[in-house]
Formats: structure tokens, sequence, C-alpha cells
């Protein structure tokens, strides 16, 4: 048998392990076009900020690791698929020929279509080539735009925070982290970046980039200009869908594929930011786009690429933690709520503290929460485990911070639940 | 033999040794708020619940870290946190479904329950027996069978 991943990320190399666990004696071969060992995208901010070397990115640290796995890594680009020869063209021509492919060829930065966009000094923040070249303009004083604060764009608006650059955020939507926060924390976030600092231009755009002697001159819609020596672009990302484009393979906005991660080709599966997976909560097929998705993606695509029965695909919980400048936030399920359902809420905006929680009945369905560290994975633990929260539905909305004990007093043999002791 | 905490809430009094200890023993300092054990108040029950990670075997935190920084002890099993691996980007707290991985904003790392190395200092400090490190075989049955009494109808 031989298994073939494309895309050396989380989803690939945790595929390409979990395959070589399954079938011991079976080829597989890992594929990323990257000349760097694999690494997290995930971890570039703290790479951007000195906090780690560049090997700290690594997602495996011993130099072996795959060696030793009997894990072949190929540093190639693919350029080609054919379907009927089960075979792929890599870069300079050598063919490599699979049983089992698996695509997980991740995505990659939009491009918005600016005047200037195209300008040296204009970058966007997805690669370590691209972290380099950030960190060797983004030193203390040097003034920085920043394009797009969703997830990507903030994760790394703390990095170049914190680099002493001189830092202008503008997004086009009319609060932060659009996709991820509601109205309420979107926009206590950009209060708390303007607070420490950072100029937050919401419901703006950026019409054109300008040389301006040896600087760059960002003009915005309100006819506004920033002058800046870098501006990075987190526009946004797309899936690398363009191999199996005129394949035949289905696509919409990602890779489609079924409960088993795979495509309408039974020998090629497709798993992480490139696949449209279950999300949990909707029942539908949607490119997620998050680390965890591209963690569970790849462990279930291997599995079922192994011939393991039953191992179906019953849908990821969307969900985001973001730190912005210490405040930390995050958001799961339907944070934004489900028609027909209620919710419950605290806000303390002196204090940047914010719980909002989302029931269909008395489920929780979704939560956004902003400065709070303690235990918030329960809220994902309450979302897709579908609890019953009966009576604590109400202490919830009363008090939205106990859904630890609302967990446990659910689940657990505590309370009037217990009846151990004799 | 692979050992677990075993816990059992209605021996709990409320005391929180088992915070203090914990927070000592891992943190240096007397400060429950850096416990990774945390016991929860049913007030108006008049009944407490330690709970900490179960080094379940799913190990929701331990996929999802992107850096490898979440780690199996052969000796204890318990999956640990190596510090100076964790970049801090919190997306294991996120993902335990139990909520028991913690930022620590101090540190800029996560911190979870270690069952530190193997000598539970919550379970020493613990006066009533309500945090023990016993045979891992041998915790929650009990439990299970008490909460899924619970869901069968009175009659």
């Amino acid at each position: 048998m031989q298994h073939v991943v494309i895309g050396a990320g989380p989803s690939g190399v945790i595929a390409a392990e979990t395959l070589r666990k399954l079938q011991p004696k079976a080829s597989v071969t890992l594929v990323g076009d990257e000349p760097e060992a694999p690494y997290s995208r995930m971890a570039i901010p703290y790479f951007l900020v000195k906090q780690i070397a560049e090997q700290g990115t690594h997602l495996r640290k011993t130099a072996d690791h795959f060696a030793k796995r009997e894990i072949k890594v190929l540093q190639k680009r693919v350029e080609g698929l054919d379907r009927a020869a089960r075979q792929l063209t890599l870069a300079g021509g050598d063919k490599l020929a699979y049983d089992n492919l698996l695509i997980a060829t991740g995505s990659r930065p939009v491009s918005p279509p600016i005047p200037g966009i195209d300008l040296p000094g204009v970058t966007s923040c997805w690669t370590l080539a691209d972290a380099r070249r950030i960190a060797a303009t983004a030193k203390p004083g040097a003034r920085v735009v920043l394009m797009g604060a969703g997830f990507i764009g903030c994760i790394i608006l703390e990095a170049l925070a914190k680099s002493g650059a001189t830092l202008t955020v503008v997004e086009m939507e009319g609060r932060m982290v659009p996709r991820m926060m509601n109205d309420t924390a979107g926009n206590m976030i950009k209060d708390w970046c303007q607070e420490h600092g950072v100029t937050v231009h919401t419901s703006t755009k950026v019409n054109a980039i300008e040389k301006h002697g040896n600087a760059l001159r960002v003009v915005l819609n309100s006819g506004a200009t920033v002058d800046v020596d870098l501006v990075v672009s987190a526009t946004g990302v797309r899936p690398n869908i363009e191999l199996v484009k005129d394949s035949g393979i289905a696509t919409d906005q990602g890779i489609l594929v079924n409960r088993q991660m795979q495509t309408n080709d039974p020998s090629i599966f497709a798993a992480g930011d490139v696949a449209q997976g279950i999300d949990f909560s909707t029942g539908e097929y949607s490119v997620q786009a998050i680390q965890p998705t591209a963690a569970d993606h790849g462990q279930l695509a291997a599995r079922n690429m192994a011939g393991q029965k039953g191992a179906l695909h019953r849908g990821c919980v969307n969900m985001n933690v973001l730190d912005t400048l210490g405040l930390i936030s995050s958001s799961f399920g339907l944070w934004m709520g489900k028609a027909g359902g209620d919710s419950a809420e605290l806000l303390n905006r002196e204090r940047y503290r914010y719980l909002n929680l989302q029931f269909e009945d008395d489920v929780l369905v979704g939560a956004t929460s902003l400065g709070l560290t303690q235990h918030v994975g329960v809220l994902r633990g309450l979302i897709q485990t579908k609890t019953r929260l009966g009576a604590w539905k109400d202490k919830l909305v009363a008090d939205p911070t106990r859904i630890m004990e609302a967990y446990l007093a659910s689940t657990q043999a505590v309370g009037f639940n217990a009846g151990v002791l004799k | 033999m692979l050992k677990a905490l075993q816990l059992e809430p209605e021996k709990c009094t409320g005391c929180l040794q088992c915070e203090m200890a914990c927070s000592f023993e891992n943190e240096g300092v007397f400060n429950p708020s850096k416990s990774r054990i945390k016991v929860f108040n049913f007030h108006d029950e008049g009944r407490f619940a330690p709970y900490t990670c179960s080094q379940c075997a799913e190990a929701w935190c331990m996929h999802a870290c992107p850096v490898e920084a979440i780690v199996i002890n052969p000796k204890t099993g318990a999956k640990d946190v190596l510090e100076s691996v964790c970049v801090g980007c919190k997306v294991c707290t996120i993902a335990c479904p139990f909520g028991t991985v913690n930022y620590n904003a101090d540190t800029g790392k996560v911190a979870k329950c270690d069952l530190c190395g193997g000598d539970p200092a919550c379970a020493s400090a613990c006066p009533t027996g309500a945090i023990t490190y016993v045979d891992a075989e041998h915790t929650g049955l009990e439990r299970m069978r008490a909460h899924a009494a619970q869901s069968i109808p009175k009659a």
C-alpha cells in the first residue's frame, strides 16, 4: 500500500503519523513545497517576537522524527494529478505513484485587488519566509499598517505591536475579528487595542498603496493617508484547491469530502484547511481552517485510508482563541446564536470581561468570552456533548460564569447525583 | 501499575488544602488561583466537587497542540506540558472539553495537572480522602454506577 500525503502542515503530519501507526508496513510519503521542516503557522507570532527560535515552530522537534517512523518527506511542489494513472507529477517532472492520496494542501492568503499590493514592502504573514521578512523590517520605531483584523491579522497584531513598531490596523468590517466575535466583543477588542497604543480603523478600506520616497503611503477610503515602512496584508485565506481543478474532484469553497473524509474519487481524501468538512453545530459542510479541526481531519482521514471501519466524521466544533495584547478572547460553535434560541450575558466593559452563552432549549450551542482563561474548554465540552442542562440553564442565565459547576452537576456524580456513600 | 487521581466529591468539605498544596508544589506560592485542581462550590446544596484533568485517553489537548508541547509521561501516563516548548497559543485550552487546561498569563504558558510526576500533592494534602491516588483501573466504577442510577426514572 502506498499512501501519499500532500501538505506538511499539522493535518498532513498527523495523517502520515497515524497511517504509520495503523499500517506498519505501508509506504508513507509526505510531500510539502516549503523548504523547511514541517512547521506550525500558529507559532509564527511567537517567532516574530523572538520568544522562540525557528526550531520552536517545528511540528516535531527531533531531526530524525520522520525518518525514524519511515515516513519519507519530500520537499517538492506537486504540479499535476493524474487520477487514471494514480500518479502525481512533482516539480522537475518526477512522478510519484499512490494507492491512496490525502490532499492536505492547506490555504493561502488572499491578496486584495488594491493598486500597489505588489509593491516591495507589502507582505502577507503566512509562511516562515514571510515571518523572516517581517522580523527584518518591523523593528522598534518602524511604522506598520496591518490590513485586516481577522483571526490571522489579530494573532500577528500582538507580535507587530510587541516588536516596537507604530501600528495602524485597517479593517473593512465594523468590528475586529468579525467572523469570530460579535459586535460587543469585537468592539471591546478594538477599544483594548487602542488603549494599548494601536490605532484601529474599522469600517475602513485601503484604496491604494503608493510608493512615497523610501516609504509606502497607504491611502484609506476616508481620504486619510498613513506613511509606513511595511504593510502586512491579512485579509483572509482561501483553500489551495488548484491541484484538483479540472480533475473531476468535486469542490465548492474547499474540496468536498464525505464522512470518511473521502472525495468523490474513493482513493483520494482531503483534510485540514483545504477540506470542506462537517461543522458540528450546523451539520453543514464548510471550511473551518482552524488548528483543532486540521488535527481531527488528519487523524480521521488516515484511519479511513488505512481501511478502519466506523471512523466517521461527526463534525468539528468551530472554535478560536485569540490573545490581542493580553486580552484573551474565545468563541465556540454558534456564538452568533441560533434562531429561536436564547442567551445569557455578563458584561463588564471597564474590566474587559465578557461572557455570552447561546442556548437552544437547555443545551449550550455557542459561546463568546473575553478575559476568561480558566476552564474555557468546558464550553466546547458542553456544546459537543449536547449536555441537557436542565435546572442549570437558569442558573447559567443568572450567572454565566458557573459553566464548570453546570458541567459537573450535569455529568458527574456530584450533589444530588451523588449517593455513592453508603 | 498506572495510577490515577480518584475524586470523591461527597467526601470533600471544601477546605481547599488541595489547591494550596497544588499551587505551592507547582508554582511555589500558596495561591489557589494558580492551582491545577479546583474545588467547585455548590453552595445551595452545601456540596463541593474537586476536579482536575483525568489524563483522558483521547488527550484532546495533546492532539490539538501545534508544537508538540504536550507529551505523555511514560512513568505516570500523565499528559505533561513541556514549558520550554509551549508557545502559549492556548489552542489546548479551548480543545480540552473538560476545561482542565488553563492559560497562565504570568508565565505565558498553559498549565495542567501532571500528577506531580507520580506523587500528587493534592492527594497528600486532602484530609478527608476525597482525593486519593489509586490504581487507575479502580477509579470511577462506583461513580459511574451512581450517576447512571440518576438517569433511571424513579417509579
